[in-house]
């Protein structure tokens, strides 16, 4: 089985330090057109008060993951096969009374727009207050101090007045801090963040980066880190997962994926974003062609239509036979190493300079 | 939310005037001899003078425009009596005041209205909401089915199809009448029920699409998502997030169909051979009884401005953006 690993090369044991392990979770949608495969066959795992880091393009399959690990997913037209195992206790099959004690409670979650993603008929309190009362039993007025309490440690200031006001009175940063308090307020275990700052302006962005990490030491809970900006993932993250198409394509620690990507895809996205203090002489290089079809995906590896090197490998075993991802540090790619080695020093390290 | 008030009230007052005064004048630019029409077939001009004097048509139109409007603040003298506020004049036809006529005709459509109202709500919004709950199942197709099905329908064609089944070819009910409600509170709901569930199952119709689609939309909204992600029940979630952000177009159109029908429902009134204030609209413009047709106007005027305003009223309550704006 496939785990992560913090210490370079070294095996993970699938034990109890992975709080969170997903394994061969295959999601399907059906819709109109046909059966959707939005997340074919991932397996990574989460280790206690770690942050694992998730980047792919729009329609990789990161949202759909969280969304499922969390039950949110429509029961009616989404098949889920595989397992979601948290501490043990597989989520897949667990009956939706049970996930509602857990969401919110063990497992919370942060969504991208913190406009959209808060009522705007509640007061930003009682949308604090709602889940600590539900999950702890706690009266109202406790919950109400629960949520001055949290607001305070996200750093809204005023919490006292701040707690009765509704979100539209909220500032876009200070929204993003009351849903990391709505998330939090019930000390989860594991804290997944759904592109937590794509919505915000880059200053406000740094300042919740820094307040996720601080709440990660202060509560110990384990991240899920959904994002494609890979300044980001760089700052925040461990562990590091790319997604494309559905399935994970590489995997390792961050300063392993970062500086060392085997994937091409991984090479694709380093070397369409643009760096401060980068070669002006050196143009940026955008992936050819556009994201696969999930309604109908590439045979083989779901990247060589765009894949800039199929040819290095033999025959055609790029179109018919799916590559797998092995254990550990590891990319899911037909090239050997010493072919990924050389075509990562010769054409790709120049472009990052 | 006092001065919010204050505002809109004297905007509702302003308007009243403006409708009031349009009215009026639309109806003095028609080229009629409103004497001549209640003269009848042997119209000396004697007697026309008479009733000139009588109808005040013999004075300036300033000045009828004048009687006309302070009538309605302040009441005025006809040669028939004293007409006390709000006056609305007196019909070409009857010779009653016609505020008496309208206020004669209120209690039978305010009857309608409320009966028709809490079945269309309460069977309109439940069935929307379950079909919205059970959404792709079973359920939901046979409420959606049949609310379209019920929503083509027409009073008129339902009307006589119920009159039918229920009263002439079996007997189990009476033929709809309007008894007063405070006097004979038995007679008054059997004598309304067949009005009352025939117009309501058109309504009801609509009102199941609307609440069902703005469910639908509520519950994709990402706040509600987030409702879920804390480990709210499902159930919870359905009537405190998605509900209250669906209240808002429900309310809406409840205020527009609500002054419509206290302004008379024509059809459903005619269906069931009901005296109401749709009946003496169109009555009275089928006589050229200018000043019902007027009054009956500005009546429903006065409803719709007053819903308009409780309607407001109501999205300051549902929405706090909209309370504090």
């Amino acid at each position: 089985m496939t785990t992560l690993t913090k210490t370079e090369g070294e095996k993970a044991p699938t034990g109890p330090d992975s709080f969170l392990s997903v394994r061969d979770l295959r999601v399907r949608f059906s819709t109109e057109d046909g059966i959707v495969k939005a997340v074919d066959g991932l397996s990574f795992d989460v280790e206690r008060g770690k942050t694992l880091g998730i980047v792919g393009e729009s329609g990789s399959g990161k949202s759909v993951t969280n969304l499922t690990v969390l039950g949110l997913h429509n029961p009616k037209t989404t098949t889920v096969e595989g397992e979601i195992l948290l501490e043990g206790q597989d989520l897949v099959t667990t009956p939706e009374k049970e996930m509602e004690k857990l969401r919110g409670n063990k497992v919370a979650m942060i969504f991208q727009d913190p406009l959209t993603a808060l009522s705007p008929y509640y007061t930003v309190g009682r949308q604090i207050a709602e889940p600590f009362m539900k999950h702890t039993g706690a009266s109202k007025k406790e919950a109400r101090d629960r949520a001055v309490e949290m607001l305070t440690k996200v750093g809204i200031p005023q919490p006292r007045t701040r707690v009765d006001d509704y979100p539209h009175q909220f500032s876009g940063g200070m929204r993003q801090r009351a849903m990391i308090a709505m998330a939090l307020v019930c000390d989860p275990d594991l804290l997944i963040a759904d592109e937590p700052t794509t919505a915000l302006d880059v200053t406000v962005q740094a300042q919740i980066l820094d307040l996720l990490k601080d709440l990660q030491q202060e509560f110990g809970s384990a991240i899920i880190f959904i994002t494609h900006d890979l300044g980001v993932i760089s700052d925040m993250a461990d562990d590091l997962l790319v997604m494309y198409s559905g399935r994970a394509v590489e995997r390792g620690s961050v300063r392993e994926v970062l500086r060392e990507p085997r994937h091409p895809y991984t090479w694709g996205l380093l070397s369409s974003m643009p760096r401060l203090g980068g070669s002006t002489s050196q143009p940026l290089t955008p992936i050819p062609g556009s994201p696969p079809s999930l309604l109908n995906p590439p045979s083989g590896c779901p990247f060589h239509p765009r894949c800039t090197f199929t040819d290095k490998v033999s025959g055609d075993r790029c179109s018919t036979e799916r590559p797998t991802l092995g254990d550990g540090r590891a990319a899911a790619c037909h090239l050997t190493a010493e072919q990924k080695q050389t075509i990562f020093i010769d054409k790709i390290q120049p472009r990052l300079r | 939310m006092l001065q919010f008030l204050i505002r809109r009230l004297t905007g509702a007052v302003v308007i009243m005037f403006l409708i009031g005064a349009f009215t009026f004048f639309l109806f003095y630019t028609v080229p009629q001899d409103f004497a001549a029409l209640s003269c009848g077939k042997n119209c000396s001009p004697e007697n026309l003078a008479v009733i000139r004097e009588n109808l005040g048509l013999d004075k300036p139109l300033p000045t009828q425009f004048w009687e006309f409007m302070s009538g309605i603040v302040a009441g005025r003298d006809f040669p028939q009596g004293h007409c006390s506020a709000p006056c609305l004049g007196v019909s070409f036809e009857s010779g009653e005041f016609v505020w008496d006529s309208i206020i004669d005709r209120f209690p039978l459509t305010l009857s309608l209205t409320v009966g028709g109202l809490v079945i269309f709500l309460i069977l309109g919004l439940g069935s929307g909401l379950l079909a919205a709950w059970k959404r792709g199942t079973v359920v939901d197709k046979i409420v959606s089915g049949a609310s379209i099905v019920l929503s083509s329908f027409q009073i008129y064609l339902l009307g006589p199809i119920v009159l039918g089944l229920l009263v002439y070819s079996t007997g189990i009910m009476e033929f709809p009448k309007y008894y007063n409600f405070t006097e004979e509170p038995g007679a008054w709901f059997l004598g309304m029920l067949i009005p009352w569930v025939v117009m309501a199952t058109i309504f009801t119709a609509q009102y199941t699409r609307m609440s069902r689609s703005t469910m639908i939309e509520q519950l994709q909204e990402e706040h509600v998502r987030t409702a879920r992600a804390k480990g709210m029940r499902q159930s919870y979630v359905f009537f405190r997030y998605a509900w209250r952000g669906s209240l808002i177009p429900i309310v809406t159109i409840l205020g527009m169909d609500l002054s419509a029908l206290l302004s008379g429902a024509v059809v459903t009134e005619f269906t069931f051979d009901l005296a109401g204030i749709g009946r003496l609209a169109v009555d009275s413009s089928l006589t050229k009884d200018l000043p019902v047709t007027m009054g009956v106007m500005l009546f429903g005027a006065f409803f719709i401005l007053l819903l308009n305003i409780l309607v407001d009223l109501a999205y300051a309550y549902i929405d706090p953006r909209v309370r504090l704006s």
